[in-house]
């Protein structure tokens, strides 16, 4: 810790240093952080403190009252949540001064995430910040560094590329639908197949709003279960070519030997669909549909290449911002650092 | 202190639709996202130089500023940047500002860098009558409209393009929704095609009381720039012309519509000839 500033640091664990298994153990109940607010409390080590526990993290934002903090801080944690101290060291995250600003930021923009930019953990972060104002354990140096940590955050994500692009089949898929259709709440999807990447593909339709959801499946029981799992409709698949043209997305998962859907039953469809586009999605191996369908005007097919294709693509693009990002950090991080500094000198 | 004339209004909304472009190009190359409020702007203040440089113009010939090729350009731009200040905040297109200033700039600069077509200022050409001004007036509009149909279904085909050959990365990225472009292209169309028939049914009326007063070449171009448009719009309609094809029609249909001005304003009576001054000064 720096001597000259506040004794502000970070420490705890993430999934870039604990494995799953050590994780688990790691993880802290609500109910468990209160009893160790209350514990450091009582202890009177450190002056503020905001704890950020989220399945993939468990880390403490604090400011020391004395240099025996950490420790004091460390033993705290392993003897509430029965772990060796010799085992948290093995993977534990520790920070000070301006390089814990840096990570907070970073955490808060998304790029220490599991999926690199994702969303989510902004909101986490913000709801720990909260929970520790209620709780009376921030002062002014962390809302300081929380306020213009979010500031910090959502300059880097609107003005890189880390959050761009998704980068699994489903989530792409949906992202294709988009630029097609805008929006989804009047997108009727088929979902043919009731295997596990159709289901996935399906569920991340529905939770974008797609106005409906229906499956065909070759066993019929399948298609109606996973119906009545996702809420949806079943079809018989015998008469799936018959309806085409009542669906914006078609979905195809299905492990049939040779292709079920040709460009004539397509061609059929389009007759009846006029000028309203349809997007078929083949995710299966060997493919369902042939690709001459995706000669045919105002038909737009993608397979689980194309798919796979742009989610690297995707992925290409958030890392070669990630650097721009880093240095966003270091800058606004060192700003924050002297300001600090000179409040506290 | 200099006065303001036409000309530097107008050279001055040539300026702003031309920072709108380099803003617009200089984005795209960055591959960001360019304000779409910066950009309204930027055409809003533009289309406000071009129209207060439309009027001195217009007091400067008696009526509506539409005597020669340069003035009939100057119109068409305007008659786009206030389409897209009008539809524009609504369907919230990306990259549509970024196109009306890309169209405007061109018809303006092109207007402002050939002299030839401004060397003749018609006086009067519209002989006082208001209804003959009104029609000209709507006629040029619509092709605004069909300018800006010209431009969404230039991005339409772009995003044809990216989503067929699964080219989604770059410029392409920035591009509007299929659905989006195919709605407001058969909107702008439908619009376009009802105000140059409204157009034609006013100027009609003076027609029939005089065969000779329009000249045969500008009957024939006028009338079979209607009739393509509302064929377009009616296969569309009736799905026949859909995606990529009815894109493609709409744009060379523009190019036609475009090419038809100048023997359509060649063919126009001389009204009252003048040589440009262009230093009609701005009333104080």
């Amino acid at each position: 810790m720096t001597p000259h500033g506040p004794l502000f640091f970070h420490l705890g664990a993430s999934h870039q240093t604990t494995p799953l298994a050590h994780r688990e153990k790691l993880a802290l109940p609500p109910e468990r952080a209160a009893e160790l607010h209350a514990r450091l409390a009582s202890v009177g080590v450190l002056r503020e403190v905001a704890l950020l526990n989220t399945c993939n993290r468990v880390e403490f934002y604090a400011v020391a009252a004395d240099a025996d903090a950490l420790v004091r801080l460390e033993n705290a944690f392993c003897e509430l949540q029965s772990i060796a101290p010799a085992d948290f060291a093995a993977f534990r995250q520790h920070t000070a001064g301006p390089e814990a600003i840096r990570h907070l930021i970073a955490v808060a923009a998304g790029l220490e995430s599991q999926l690199l930019g994702e969303n989510e953990i902004f909101g986490q972060v913000k709801v720990a910040y909260e929970a520790a104002q209620s709780a009376g354990t921030t002062g002014p140096v962390l809302n300081r560094v929380f306020q213009k940590a979010f500031q910090a955050a959502k300059h880097i994500r609107t003005n890189t590329g880390i959050s761009g692009g998704q980068v699994s089949t489903a989530n792409v898929a949906v992202e294709l639908a988009l630029t097609i259709f805008g929006d989804l709440t009047k997108a009727r999807v088929l979902l043919l197949g009731a295997g596990e990447i159709g289901e996935k593909t399906a569920k991340a339709f529905l939770s974008r709003g797609a106005a409906a959801l229906t499956v065909s499946s070759r066993t019929a029981e399948r298609a109606m279960e996973l119906a009545r799992v996702l809420d949806a409709t079943a079809l018989p698949f015998e008469h799936f070519h018959n309806h085409l043209e009542t669906f914006d997305i078609v979905v195809s998962a299905t492990s049939a030997p040779d292709a079920i859907i040709l460009p004539a039953h397509v061609s059929t469809a389009m007759r009846k669909r006029r000028a309203r586009p349809l997007f078929f999605i083949d995710l299966a191996l060997p493919r369902d549909i042939h690709t001459g369908v995706a000669d045919l005007e105002n038909v737009f097919l993608y397979n689980l290449d194309d798919l796979g294709k742009i989610a690297a693509q995707n992925l290409a693009t958030r890392e070669a911002d990630v650097a721009r990002a880093r240095v966003l950090i270091a800058e606004k991080a060192d700003a924050l650092w002297q300001q600090l500094l000179a409040r506290h000198s | 202190m200099p006065t303001l004339t036409d000309k530097t209004c107008l050279l001055l909304a040539a300026a702003c639709y031309l920072a709108g472009v380099v803003l617009g190009t200089i984005a795209l190359w960055r591959e960001r996202r360019h304000s779409r409020a910066v950009m309204y702007a930027i055409v809003a203040v533009g289309y406000s130089f071009q129209t207060f440089g439309l009027y001195l113009r217009g007091l400067e010939v008696k009526g509506c500023p539409l005597g020669n090729t340069f003035e009939l350009f100057q119109f068409t731009a305007w008659s786009a940047a206030c389409l897209y200040l009008i539809i524009g905040p609504a369907f919230r297109l990306s990259l549509l500002g970024y196109f009306t200033a890309l169209l405007s700039a061109t018809l303006t600069l092109s207007a402002l860098a050939v002299p030839a077509w401004d060397t003749t200022r018609r006086i009067g050409i519209f002989g006082g009558n208001p209804w003959i001004e009104f029609h000209a007036a709507l006629a040029l509009f619509s092709y605004g409209v069909f300018g800006l149909l010209a431009l969404t279904s230039v991005l339409y085909l772009l995003r044809h393009y990216s989503l067929k050959n699964k080219r989604l990365g770059g410029v392409f990225a920035f591009l509007p929704t299929i659905r989006d472009l195919d709605q407001i292209g058969c909107r702008l169309l439908g619009a376009g095609v009802a105000i140059l028939a409204i157009s034609l049914a006013v100027g009609s009326v003076h027609w029939l009381r005089d065969f000779s007063s329009v000249a045969s070449f500008k009957l024939i171009a006028t009338v079979g720039i209607l009739l393509a448009y509302t064929a377009t719009f009616s296969l569309r309609i009736a799905g026949r012309l859909v995606g990529q094809r009815f894109s493609a029609v709409c744009a060379l249909l523009y190019i036609a519509a475009l090419l038809s001005l100048w023997p359509v304003n060649s063919s126009r009576p001389a009204g009252s000839p003048q040589p440009s001054t262009s230093s009609q000064a701005a009333p104080r």
